[in-house]
C-alpha cells in the first residue's frame, strides 16, 4: 500500500508537469521553436494572476479570465513582432532571442516585485482530500490539476485533428514551405500557435502558483521539467507528454520516499535513463528530427 | 492582355544568380511548357512566379498586376496554385486533409472535394489513408487535386512525370486535359520533352538560367530543341 500510495501521488504530481510541457511541446512541434523563455512565461502568468487577484479581489482560478487573454495576446504579439523574424535561419537565432526574453522577464519581475517568494491562495481546496479504498488519501487539488491536464490535452487533440486550424498547424509542422505555397499564411499561423500555447502556459502558471511558492527566478526549473516531460513522452505526441509528466512525477515521489533530498534528483535521473534507453522518448511521433 | 508575363525576370539564391532576364508570356487558357536540362532554372522560374523567391514587383505581372513582391500565400489568393516538384504532400495528413489544405485560401470556383474525386476516382476511395500510403501516381494525383482545390486561374506543374511509370504518366496527362478544359491556364515544367510538347501549344526552353528558345510546339524543329536544350 505504501508504494501504491507513492505511485498515485507521483502520477498526480505529473499532471502539473504535463501542463508545464504543453506550451513548449506546441511551439516546438509547430514552428520548431525551442522556447527557452517558456518557464519564465509560466512564472510571468503567476505574477499576472497575483496582480489581478490583489487588484480585483478575484480568487486565482477566477483570475484566469484575465490572465489567459493577456497571455494569449502576449504570445501572439511576441511571435508576430519578434520571433517570426528569427525563423528560417536555423535553430540558433530563436534560441538566443528566447534566452534574451527569459533574462528580460526574470529581471523585469525582480524589478517590479522584488525577490520575495509569492503564493496564490485558493482557499480550502488546497488542503482538502478524499479517501479511496485501501486507506490512501488523495489531495483534491492535485486531482483537479491532473484532470485539467487531461482535459487540456484532449481539447488540443480535438483542435489538431477536428478543425481546419489544426489541420493547417499539422501541415505547417510537416512542411512549412509547401504549406505557404498552398496558401497558408505561416507567420500568422505561428502567432496563433504561440498565442494558443500561452493559454495553456497561463493555466499551468496559475495552477502551479496555488500549489507552490514562486519568485522571479522560478522559471528555469519549470522549463527543465517541461523539457523532460516532452522528451520522455516523445516529441510531437501530446498524450506522450502527459505520460512523460507522470513518469517524472512518479520518479520524484519514489525518490522522495527513499530520502527527501532525492526527490528532484530522482526525476532527472529517470529522464537521463530514458534518454539513454530510448533516445527519441517513449512514444515518438515526429520522425524528421 | 496576357495572364502571366515576366519582364526580365532575374532570381537569386543568395549570391548565386539562377535566372537571367527571363521574358515569358502566357495567355489566358493556354498550356505552355517549359523544358530544359537539370539546373536550367525551370523550378526556380515557377518558384519565382509563385512568390517563393523574392523578385522586383514588376518582374512578374499576373493579369497585368505586379506580383513579384507578394508572398506565396498572397499569390495563391490571387489565383496561382502550384503542384510542386516531388509532390510534397503533407505526410502526417490524410489524402482528404491534403486536399482540404489546398482549399485553405477559400477561393471560389469550379473545384471542390467532389469534383476532384470525380476527376480522380481512386483518390475518393483512398481519401482516409495517410498520404505516404499512396503509390507515386496516386500521390501525384493528390498533389494536382490539392492545387486545384485553390481554384487557380493559373496552375503551375513541376515535373509531373518525375519517377512515374509511362502508363501512369499518360493517365495523369489525360486528367490534365480535363483541367485545361475548365479554362485553367497551365504552365508545365518537364524534363520529358515529348510529354511536355504533346500537352502544350507553345514551349520555352531554358538553358543555364537563360531563355534559349521559344516557339509553338507544332512543326517544331527537333534539332533546334536539342541545340537549345544542351546549349550546342
Amino acid at each position: 500500500m505504501e508504494w501504491l500510495n507513492i505511485i498515485i501521488q507521483g502520477s498526480l504530481l505529473g499532471g502539473i508537469y504535463a501542463l508545464f510541457a504543453i506550451g513548449l511541446s506546441m511551439s516546438f512541434g509547430i514552428m520548431r521553436l525551442v522556447n527557452i523563455a517558456h518557464g519564465d512565461f509560466i512564472v510571468l502568468s503567476a505574477y499576472v494572476a497575483l496582480v489581478v487577484t490583489q487588484g480585483t479581489g478575484l480568487d486565482p482560478i477566477s483570475s484566469l479570465v484575465v490572465v489567459v487573454p493577456v497571455m494569449f495576446v502576449l504570445g501572439y504579439a511576441i511571435q508576430r513582432g519578434l520571433l517570426n523574424h528569427t525563423l528560417g535561419g536555423g535553430l540558433l537565432p530563436p534560441l538566443l532571442v528566447t534566452f534574451g526574453i527569459s533574462v528580460i522577464i526574470q529581471n523585469g519581475l525582480l524589478q517590479g516585485f522584488g525577490a520575495y517568494t509569492q503564493r496564490l491562495h485558493e482557499g480550502g481546496i488546497e488542503t482538502a482530500s478524499v479517501r479511496i479504498p485501501g486507506g490512501i488519501s488523495i489531495g483534491v487539488y492535485p486531482l483537479v490539476v491532473f484532470a485539467v491536464a487531461v482535459f487540456a490535452i484532449a481539447s488540443l487533440q480535438l483542435l489538431f485533428y477536428r478543425t481546419g486550424l489544426g489541420r493547417a498547424f499539422r501541415a505547417v509542422s510537416d512542411d512549412a514551405d509547401t504549406a505557404e505555397l498552398m496558401g497558408i499564411d505561416n507567420r500568422k499561423l505561428y502567432a496563433l500557435a504561440l498565442g494558443i500555447a500561452m493559454i495553456f502556459t497561463a493555466i499551468a502558471g496559475v495552477l502551479f502558483a496555488i500549489r507552490t511558492i514562486f519568485d522571479p527566478a522560478a522559471g528555469p526549473i519549470r522549463l527543465i521539467l517541461a523539457f523532460e516531460a516532452v522528451i520522455i513522452g516523445g516529441l510531437g505526441n501530446m498524450w506522450g507528454t502527459l505520460i512523460g509528466g507522470v513518469v517524472l512525477g512518479v520518479a520524484q515521489a519514489v525518490g522522495a520516499a527513499l530520502s527527501p533530498t532525492w526527490q528532484i534528483l530522482a526525476g532527472h535521473i529517470a529522464f537521463l535513463v530514458i534518454l539513454i534507453v530510448r533516445p527519441s522518448g517513449l512514444f515518438p511521433r515526429t520522425k524528421d528530427l | 492582355m496576357s495572364l502571366l508575363q515576366t519582364n526580365n525576370l532575374s532570381a537569386f539564391y543568395g549570391d548565386f544568380q539562377a535566372l537571367f532576364d527571363i521574358n515569358v508570356t502566357v495567355q489566358q487558357g493556354e498550356t505552355v511548357a517549359i523544358i530544359g536540362a537539370n539546373g536550367a532554372g525551370k523550378t526556380t522560374f515557377l518558384r519565382a512566379v509563385a512568390g517563393a523567391l523574392p523578385t522586383a514587383p514588376a518582374m512578374v505581372l499576373f493579369d497585368g498586376q505586379p506580383i513579384g513582391h507578394q508572398t506565396p500565400h498572397e499569390v495563391v489568393r490571387l489565383g496561382i496554385a502550384m503542384v510542386p516538384e516531388g509532390r510534397r504532400l503533407f505526410p502526417s495528413l490524410s489524402v482528404e486533409e491534403n486536399l482540404l489544405i489546398g482549399g485553405h485560401s477559400e477561393r471560389k470556383g469550379p473545384w471542390n472535394l467532389k469534383r476532384v474525386y470525380e476527376l480522380f476516382p481512386r483518390l475518393g476511395e483512398l481519401r482516409h489513408l495517410p498520404a505516404p500510403a499512396l503509390s507515386g501516381g496516386q500521390q501525384q494525383m493528390a498533389a494536382i487535386g490539392r492545387a486545384l482545390m485553390a481554384n487557380p486561374r493559373l496552375l503551375l506543374c513541376d515535373e509531373l512525370s518525375l519517377g512515374l511509370a509511362p502508363v501512369v504518366i499518360r493517365d495523369i496527362y489525360q486528367c490534365l486535359g480535363a483541367v485545361t478544359a475548365e479554362g485553367t491556364t497551365v504552365v508545365l515544367v518537364e524534363q520529358d520533352i515529348n510529354r511536355a510538347l504533346d500537352a502544350s501549344a507553345r514551349f520555352y526552353c531554358f538553358q543555364e538560367g537563360r531563355l534559349a528558345l521559344s516557339a509553338p510546339t507544332k512543326n517544331f524543329d527537333r534539332a533546334a530543341i536539342t541545340a537549345a536544350y544542351f546549349g550546342l
